[in-house]
């Protein structure tokens, strides 16, 4: 199988998470990636160590982010820098950036800049909020996206305060959206030759992900979504979706006709899901409390009932079978002609390939 | 409107087969894209969705979240057990550029619209199945439905805080990111057909979007020991995340705060004992430098944090609901709704693209089809 992206080379100015997620699905979809960084440290994210762990003196999420890629080292301030980016610019078929807004254009490496020395490049940005007004001078990072998207009151229970999501869901998103667009412009490229700067942000990407329930919300005279006393997992969806704590372990619910779960629990559930919803749900926490989540999952599971006992990173891998094993260490979340893109294992160190690259492009 | 240029995908057409979510809105990111989608459908009531009413919202009878899904698509009725049906349905995949389908492992097979059945028909067809897990594995023949798999790949034990039990993400996060991976995996293939003449198979699943989703985590699991996340015991918004990073309540109000060093904070805040914790301990003792944090935070109102740590250069937030967060200009400035309307002018407002094509937004004012709507104009016998 030829890779789709085959031949394609992708020039990466971009920094820490979401433009690097956007450059590495493109990588793992076969295309070449050229990591531009600044020769004082390179990409912020080598040294932004979460939870202390590193690989080679680099952090993990480096590595998870940016494994498989080449690394060249130009210093934009320098003229020479500046000259050999252009120069690479020039060469690339893909441009991807996620400074500040402002920055890319004191740099003279905007879009029109790039347009310039490339006509049909195609061309990718990423901010945290849009280019021009509102927040656009804020710091473009993952949590305070979350804070200012409305997010954050979706999780948790009634009573709790607002609940982050606790991973990066504004980064990888924005990284998808970028993805997307550009595989996109790619596509009319290659019929019509055309060039195109592809852009998103954090905050739009926030919103496409709560789009199911805003627009719910933004069409029914505006009633919020409101949260469940207990084992929350949706502000809209009627009982019983949500999470139970039983005799051990918890276990998930989907949407179930109420009938069939009450048949299946030996339990009157008469009541409206909506209305009632809080107090059904009461009744069907105090029978799963009865007996382990992994019971209730067989036999309910067998009875066509929509459940799946919540684990823990270790049980999902023990449980889950070979796609799990084939996802670990994280990789690829897509087949491609049945066939996983094979990742490689880590990132390169601060200008591995800029001997090479310096060569090959003739910087 | 001449010098528009076309959008990226004018001129392909889709077939989506999905129901529900993740395929339907795999489709619809090709829709606004610029692509044809037509929607194909049992005769009796069509996609599930168009009657999983949340929140009691309907528009001209279909629910109203059917409308988000599927708002732009084409609908055509075909029962695929009905060999007559079947027929007029092969000549229309000859006819497209991509299909999806999001049907239990199986079942294409036995309907004989498998991909290996389908590209004989249509070499250059590019074909798309999502999944819950996979079609092997032990899970599945296990629904694959958002929750679940929430809570079985472990990403309920990232949010919330350490007393808490398992806390779901409450919306669809899962099928959202699966369609994105999916419409990633069905242009590539397209621009792969641009060369070499031939379509691909695409294949997604639920559960490879969650270990996608949390892989920063998950790569950092995998190299500290194995140990568990341990989220926060308060104001938790990443395990791996050292202090002060989480929620903080004030005097009025929620706020956010990121990354920050501890001394500059001790400093803004006339606060020294943040200082009296090194650096080094921002790891190692994160609970109890959050708490300190959270004591000084709780006696201002929020905006009075802002106005201190905004200009230092602090990366903090105010936490906002959807009615506060609409009425920003942060909102205003990315103008990100629109308004559909079906035929018969009932309206609905909902979200646009996030994605920008050369400067412009990209919008469609059509409310999803009715059950079969383009039957006789798309099927021909």
């Amino acid at each position: 199988m030829t890779a789709p992206l085959a031949g394609i080379t992708v020039v990466d100015f971009s920094q820490f998470l979401a433009g690097p997620y956007a450059s590495l699905r493109l990588l793992d979809l076969g295309a070449r990636v050229i990591k531009v960084e600044n020769p004082a440290g390179g990409d912020l994210c080598r040294r932004h160590y979460v939870s202390d762990t590193r690989i080679k003196g680099d952090s993990t999420l480096f590595h998870a982010i940016n494994r498989g890629k080449e690394s060249i080292s130009l210093d934009l301030k320098t003229p020479q820098g500046l000259d050999a980016a252009r120069h690479l610019i020039g060469r690339a078929d893909v441009v991807i950036q996620n400074f500040r807004p402002g920055v890319i254009d004191r740099l003279g490496l905007a879009y029109d800049d790039a347009r310039a020395l490339k006509p049909d490049v195609i061309y990718g940005s990423i901010s945290g909020y849009g280019e021009n007004d509102g927040w656009a001078a804020e710091p473009g990072q993952d949590l305070l996206a979350q804070a200012r998207s409305g997010l954050m009151w979706l999780s948790g229970n009634a009573s709790d305060g607002p609940v982050p999501m606790g991973l990066p869901i504004a980064d990888i998103s924005a990284g998808a959206c970028l993805a997307q667009g550009l595989l996109a412009a790619l596509f009319r490229h290659a019929r019509t030759g055309q060039g195109s700067h592809v852009q998103t942000s954090l905050l739009e990407a926030l919103i496409d992900m709560q789009f199911e329930f805003l627009s719910t919300w933004s069409t029914n005279g505006q009633t919020p979504p409101q949260r469940m006393e207990q084992g929350s997992a949706h502000g809209y969806l009627g009982a019983p979706y949500g999470v139970y704590a039983c005799a051990s372990g918890h276990l998930a619910l989907a949407m179930t006709p109420m009938d069939r779960l009450g048949a299946a629990l030996t339990l009157d559930l008469t009541g409206d899901p909506f209305k009632d919803r809080d107090a059904l749900c009461q009744r069907i926490a105090d029978r799963l409390r009865d007996k382990p989540a992994a019971t209730w999952e067989t036999d309910l599971g067998k009875l066509g009932i929509w459940c799946a006992r919540v684990l823990t990173w270790d049980e999902m891998r023990s449980h889950g079978g070979d796609l799990v094993r084939q996802m670990l260490p994280p990789s690829a979340p897509i087949r491609m002609d049945g066939t996983r893109p094979a990742p490689a294992p880590i990132g390169p160190e601060l200008d591995e390939h800029g001997d090479r690259l310096r060569a090959e492009f003739q910087l | 409107m001449t010098d528009t240029p076309a959008l990226p995908l004018s001129g392909l057409r889709v077939l989506d087969f999905a129901q529900f979510l993740a395929g339907p809105v795999a489709a619809l990111r090709l829709s606004d894209l610029g692509a044809e989608v037509i929607k194909v459908e049992r005769p009796q009531g069509g996609d599930m969705c168009r009657s999983m009413v949340v929140n009691d919202q309907r528009m001209e009878g279909d629910s109203l979240v059917f409308h988000t899904f599927n708002r732009g698509k084409k609908s055509v009725a075909a029962d695929l057990k009905q060999p007559a049906d079947l027929d007029r349905v092969r000549a229309l995949i000859a006819s497209a550029d991509v299909m999806i389908h999001n049907f239990r492992p199986g079942v294409m097979e036995r309907i004989g619209l498998d991909y290996a059945s389908v590209s004989a028909l249509n070499p250059r067809l590019v074909y798309g199945s999502v999944s819950g897990y996979g079609a092997t594995g032990p899970w599945r023949d296990k629904p694959g439905q958002d929750l679940l798999v929430q809570a079985l790949s472990g990403i309920a034990w990232l949010n919330g805080n350490a007393d808490d039990g398992p806390v779901p993400t409450g919306f669809a996060m899962l099928d959202v990111a699966t369609a994105g991976h999916l419409v990633q995996g069905i242009l590539a293939c397209l621009v792969r057909r641009g060369i070499s003449g031939t379509g691909g198979l695409v294949e997604v699943d639920l559960m490879s979007a969650a270990l996608d989703m949390t892989f920063e985590q998950f790569t950092c699991f995998l190299n500290d020991g194995e140990t568990p996340p341990r989220r926060h015991a308060s104001g938790n918004a990443n395990p791996y995340q050292p202090a002060p990073y989480g929620i903080y309540r004030t005097s009025d109000g929620w706020m956010a705060l990121a990354m920050s060093p501890l001394a500059k904070l001790a400093d803004l805040f006339g606060a020294p004992q943040i200082a009296a914790f090194p650096q080094d301990d921002a790891f190692t003792r994160l609970d109890e430098i959050k708490a300190v944090v959270a004591e000084v935070l709780k006696t201002r109102p929020a905006q009075h944090w802002l106005d201190i740590l905004e200009p230092a250069g602090i990366w903090c937030a105010p936490v906002l609901d959807w009615p506060a967060f609409t009425k920003t200009d942060g909102f205003a400035a990315l103008d990100p709704l629109q308004t559909i309307r079906t035929p018969s002018g009932a309206e609905a407002r909902t979200t646009r693209c996030p994605i920008r094509i050369d400067g412009q937004t990209l919008r469609n004012p059509a409310a999803a089809p009715t059950l079969g709507a383009d039957t006789d104009a798309i099927l021909t016998a």
